[in-house]
């Protein structure tokens, strides 16, 4: 409770005859708890008068449509999917794909944003211009557009897969590129665990490096060692158990690829229409960070002979990711959000699978669009809890 | 798209907050006191609704707002059009964007029954089939396993073609988009095999495509498409209007009555002339509409044999033969129950 509030509460005990209406703090409750009726009592009208109207007229209502079967196809799922599968399993595969494109879009799309950020700050005067050059260019173009552009302009002129261009087992055609795919064998398990050790050795080795760097100020190559580690122990693994994996190999067959996995080309716009969208803000959200730290910072790191590479890891980055994390988490939630835009080229995500097919089949609108309103609130907020206890990791700790 | 998820989320709005008794009833007096009736059509499929160079909407299924825009205001021309997705159009419909809904749209049981809404008949009896590159030489839609087929969403034809490859124990690739014409061009480029809608609209977009002799329809027709002028349940008397518009039209043709004969025919002493044209008092009060209800239907857009000439038929380039489509007397289907 605020301090205040605890204040007028002692100033009410020591005059009881005070009338409660006259007491601030008992007021306060009073109008806080009409206004949480008022809310109530507006939801409940919502909500009756919206299932009068649909049985007025004649609209079926519930969710017990998710149970019935969908009786469609989806050219793309993560999880077993056919024709016979149900309303509820299209709405798995919708956010599946949803979340797939997003996740894609927002490893890619920071790692373009950061290099293009970095790289307008650069000396170099062709490097700094062409970096302006693309963050100027794809931010200012809607993103519909951007996407347009990728399906239809950019990969519709590949060639059909009788012609597909043909490289290391793979083969690039106007259907996607369709690519040997891992089939693990027995034995397989010992890799993941090798990997699992090689993580967790890399961790307690980091901590150790910077312990004894504290105390005796000596620097541990930690980073190197853990990249070691985490490629080298499961490789090792693998030989060990004999090699447990095959490679199913996509074959040209009647009309299409079969076998192997296939990048569909949908996916394939959108990844790249949201990677570089997203990617010019980020650029932006990165220079205005490094922008931020004083210069000061710098003179003092070179006055302590600190290397070019270790003040803009150490003193640098550091100090920029500060101001770079909110902006950045909106950029993420954008990212997510944008991805419904697939419907327009087929991309099936959710809401073309199941806010877009699965509505139009059953006819139920209201339960179909909130529930796809619910998982993007879901996923934006799952974003940001994550993305605050980042930026609180990261903050200015006061010693 | 962005404009569908508004859509729908604005049906879910207009649901949740309209009174209980604003859409009991009252289409007709709302058409009335607007002056105008608001369509739903499709963003563009030759031969049943689609823009011409000048604007103007022409089609089978536009002729139907016509007529019923023409018997309610006495002027065929006070019609909206509202392009519409297919994915967009019973949500239109139900949030009373617009009054009917004449769109090449399937009579089904499960939309009849379960999405407010009803079927005013029958405009065009249609039937899906497959678009395939003539130089593939591909003879039957059994020999498509394996196929990448371009359709439009939210449509039977979806269902369909699932039903279709699964009992007969074929794969299938779907690519699913969000009109007809993304599906099509997506044919044209080669992103699928095949194509398939309902063949009607199928040899409207052949038309459109780069090379239209390079394109053939497989001889299956896997589906029956009724397709008709749609409006909310709970309004029986504009449900009637709707009905009655497109018998009406039905009627004149199996009685001979065009736009161009039908000033003569007035005086005509045939009866069952003489009530469709409205020579028979009282046959339209049940509607709520003018007595020569008929008589505006018949003069402004013309009977259903006209309509179907000029826009699908031999005088349109789609050349689509009667079929199915023609006069119960002639080997069709078309039955218009008795305008008395």
């Amino acid at each position: 409770m605020p301090p205040d509030l605890q204040k007028d509460k002692g100033a009410a005990s020591s005059a009881p005859e005070v009338k409660f209406w006259n007491d601030p703090g008992k007021r306060a409750l009073l109008f806080q708890g009409l206004l949480v009726a008022a809310i109530l009592l507006f939801a409940w009208f919502i909500i009756s008068n919206t299932l009068n109207n649909l049985e007025q007229r004649g609209i079926t209502t519930g969710f017990s449509f998710l149970s019935e079967t969908a009786g469609f196809g989806i050219p793309m799922s993560l999880i077993e999917y056919s024709e016979a599968s149900s309303y509820g399993r299209t709405f798995v595969v919708g956010l599946l794909n949803t979340i797939l494109v997003s996740v894609l879009g927002i490893i890619a799309a920071t790692i373009l944003g950061f290099i293009m950020g970095i790289a307008r700050l650069s000396d170099n005067w062709l490097v700094a211009k062409l970096s302006s050059l693309y963050i100027e260019i794809f931010r200012n173009i809607p993103l519909l557009l951007q996407i347009f552009f990728w399906y239809f302009a950019v990969l519709r002129t590949l060639p059909s897969p009788r012609q597909s261009i043909e490289f290391l087992g793979s083969y690039l055609n106007i259907r996607g590129l369709s690519m040997p795919a891992p089939v693990l064998e027995d034995g397989f398990g010992l890799v993941g665990i090798a990997l699992v050790i090689a993580v967790v050795a890399s961790v307690l080795l980091s901590r150790w490096g910077h312990k004894r760097q504290d105390e005796t100020g000596q620097i541990l190559p930690t980073g190197w060692i853990s990249f070691g580690l985490i490629i080298g122990l499961p490789l090792l693994a693998f030989f060990a158990a004999g090699m447990p994996l095959s490679l199913d190999h996509p074959e040209l067959r009647g009309f299409n690829f079969r076998g192997g996995m296939t990048l569909l080309p949908e996916l394939v716009a959108l990844w790249l229409a949201l990677t570089i969208y997203t990617g010019t803000f980020i650029a932006e959200t990165v220079r205005a960070g490094i922008l931020a730290v004083p210069h000061g910072q710098l003179e003092a790191a070179s006055a302590l002979g600190l290397p070019k590479t270790r003040t803009l890891r150490l003193i640098i980055i550091p100090q920029a990711m500060r101001v770079i994390i909110p902006p950045l988490t909106s950029q993420y939630l954008n990212l997510t959000k944008n991805s419904s835009l697939a419907t327009a080229i087929g991309y099936p995500d959710l809401v073309a699978v199941f806010a877009g097919t699965t509505l139009n089949q059953t006819g139920q609108a209201i339960e179909v669009i909130t529930m796809t309103m619910a998982v993007y609130l879901t996923l934006s907020i799952l974003t940001s809890i994550f993305m605050n206890w980042y930026n609180k990791r990261m903050s200015l700790v006061e010693r | 798209m962005f404009k569908k998820s508004l859509l729908a989320t604005a049906t879910t709005l207009s649901i949740a907050l309209a009174s209980t008794t604003a859409f009991a009833a009252g289409t007709l007096d709302s058409v009335k006191e607007r002056g105008h009736l608001q369509c739903g059509v499709t963003s563009g499929v030759p031969g049943f609704s689609v823009p011409d160079d000048k604007g103007n909407w022409k089609g089978l299924d536009v002729d139907v707002c016509r007529a019923v825009a023409a018997a309610v205001l006495g002027d065929a021309s006070k019609v909206k059009y509202i392009p519409l997705t297919a994915k967009e159009r019973f949500t239109a419909l139900a949030s009373g964007e617009i009054d009917v809904l004449s769109r090449v749209t399937t009579w089904t049981l499960s939309r009849d029954t379960q999405l407010g809404i009803n079927f005013a008949g029958v405009t065009y009896y249609d039937g899906q089939g497959f678009l395939v590159k003539k130089d593939l030489g591909l003879k039957s839609v059994k020999e498509l396993d394996g196929a990448t087929i371009c359709v439009q969403s939210g449509t039977t034809t979806e269902l369909n073609m699932a039903d279709y490859f699964r009992t007969h124990g074929l794969q299938h690739t779907p690519v699913v988009f969000d009109t007809n014409e993304q599906a099509a061009t997506s044919f044209d480029t080669g992103r699928c095999d095949a194509f398939t809608t309902d063949l009607s609209q199928a040899y409207g977009l052949r038309t459109r495509m780069s090379n239209p002799d390079s394109v053939v329809a497989l001889p299956e027709v896997i589906s029956k498409e009724p397709l008709g002028p749609v409006v909310r349940q709970g309004d029986d008397q504009w449900f009637n209007i709707v009905k009655w518009s497109l018998n009406a039209m039905i009627t004149a043709e199996e009685l001979g009555v065009t736009s161009a004969n039908v000033d003569q025919k007035k005086s005509d002493n045939n009866p069952n002339v003489q009530r469709l044209l409205g020579g028979s008092e009282g046959l339209a009060k049940g509607m709520g509409i003018g007595e020569d209800w008929g008589y505006q239907i018949v003069k402004q857009v013309g009977n259903y044999g006209e309509s179907f000439d000029r826009n699908v038929g031999m005088g349109s380039p789609l050349k689509i033969d009667r079929g199915l489509n023609a006069q119960w007397n002639q080997g069709g289907l078309l039955y218009s129950p008795p305008i008395r």
